[in-house]
């Protein structure tokens, strides 16, 4: 799998959250904007971060987006990003939101975390750097 | 991919879910998920949730019901989103299935949400089909007139801790057709899919009805599958000729003048594709 898209193909984006952070106002409200921009947004809750490698794994997305607010950033995107990677699939665009601090997002993008949208960023920020990112690859 | 895959299709227990939204498909899957496993099987579910119309984007949330499994190996879910083609959407499922069951999965689930045409479609590519209703929807004469009832083989009344269950179970009764005598008896069942109350009758039900089905009945569903694939592909094919050929550029004229209804045209376009690709005899 690569992030290669057929042409009518839609976007597919996993958004993920872990299961206890309460605050998910902000991802539906993402998924909305993105479903209406045309991507195919597939949602879900997550206990450990495998749980969001399968699911990256079994639904085939180009993007995998996790929301978190409540810590535990560093090594979450750590296992996240191997775990693709040893499954053959670090094409997939990563991009976090939700509340990270600065330090811990400058550490995260020189890992590959591609862009990180917290607070004062909007959905249709990510749902441009989605669009641009993808358009240049399938290119 | 597929290719690969033909010849070994026709194992699985495909078993469809469907019913009106939030009627609580996605949880008893989840529950379902579980007797499965625990009678040593392995599960495919695909989740198929509506495009948008504006668009065609999809929030495919099913998923978010099923993580009880999320990372069990003989456990795999894949979210399909419907991409408004008419027809498509059943021979998009059909692939799927045909892939999930080739890949040797015990069993196929596949959620569809709602009670129109194109769930009815889907619900053929099953063996067993299965109902969900729940209180306070009032969807079982909705159900009547789309047709679902005679298609269900299994009826579920879900929810069943909700205060209007008990009036829910007595219209679902009504509306369901007399037993033809003989054959299978759509059994109804209660259930509280948060709680997995009655979901391990339901499970022995999906399995015994399994079980009855005549092996003939299992490749007649292999075979709706294969049929709406083709269907699909004939459609696609035409659509290209009849979208490339300049000829045809006469017929949509007189569809744009009035002169010819669209269906006439289609019909026309038809006759002028079979003449012309006739094989030379
Ligand atoms: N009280 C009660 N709530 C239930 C039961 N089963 C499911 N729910 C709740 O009903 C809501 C909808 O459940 P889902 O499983 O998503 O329903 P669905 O039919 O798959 O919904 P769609 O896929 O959106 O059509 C959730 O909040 C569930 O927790 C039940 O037996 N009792
Ligand atoms: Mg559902």
């Amino acid at each position: 799998m690569s992030t290669e898209i057929a042409p009518g193909e839609p976007i597919r984006v996993l958004l993920a959250k872990p299961t206890h952070d309460c605050h998910d106002r902000g991802v539906r409200l993402v998924a909305k904007k993105m479903r209406d921009a045309g991507f195919e947004v597939i949602f879900m809750n997550f206990l450990l971060p495998e749980e969001v490698i399968r699911a990256a794994l079994d639904e085939d997305v180009h993007v995998v987006g996790i929301s978190t607010s409540s810590g535990g950033h560093l090594p979450l995107f750590g296992d996240l990003l191997a775990g693709l990677a040893a499954h053959g699939r670090d094409d997939a665009v990563v991009i976090g939101g939700g509340v990270i601090p600065p330090d811990d997002e400058k550490t995260l993008r020189s890992w590959g975390v591609e862009a990180i949208f917290g607070p004062g960023t909007n959905a249709e920020q990510a749902i441009a750097m989605i669009k641009r990112r993808l358009a240049t690859v399938s290119s | 991919m597929l290719a690969a895959v033909y010849g070994r299709t026709g194992k699985a227990h495909v078993v469809g879910v469907t019913g009106p939204p939030g009627a609580g498909k996605s949880t008893l899957v989840n529950a379902l998920i579980g007797e499965h496993r625990r009678a040593g099987l392995s599960v495919a579910v695909v989740a198929v949730d509506p495009s948008s119309p504006y668009g065609g984007g999809a929030i495919l949330g099913d998923r978010i019901r099923m993580s009880d499994h999320a990372l069990d190996d003989e456990v795999f879910v894949r979210s399909v989103a419907s991409r408004g083609q008419l027809g498509g959407l059943s021979s998009a499922t059909a692939r799927v299935v045909d892939v999930l069951d080739g890949f040797g999965f015990n069993s196929v689930i596949v959620e569809t949400v709602g009670a129109g045409q194109a769930e009815i479609s889907i619900m053929h590519l099953a063996q067993t089909v299965i109902f969900v209703a729940a209180p306070g929807f009032g969807d079982e004469t909705q159900a009547v007139k789309a047709g679902v009832l005679e298609i269900a083989d299994i009826f579920v009344l879900n929810k069943a801790d909700h205060p209007m269950a008990k009036k829910a179970d007595r219209s679902l009764h009504e509306a369901l057709p007399a037993s033809s005598g003989g054959g299978w008896r759509q059994p109804i069942i209660s259930t509280v899919a948060i709680d997995n109350t009655g979901v391990s009758e339901l499970f022995a039900k999906v399995r015994e009805h399994w079980a009855q089905l005549d092996p003939s009945e299992c490749a007649r569903a292999a075979t709706v599958r294969a049929q709406q694939q083709l269907a699909a592909a004939v459609a696609e094919l035409a659509s290209a000729y009849v979208s490339e050929e300049p000829d045809f550029e006469s017929l949509a004229k007189q569809v744009l003048s009035g002169q010819l209804s669209l269906k006439s045209a289609a019909e026309e376009a038809f006759h002028v594709i079979a003449s012309r690709t006739r094989p030379v005899e």
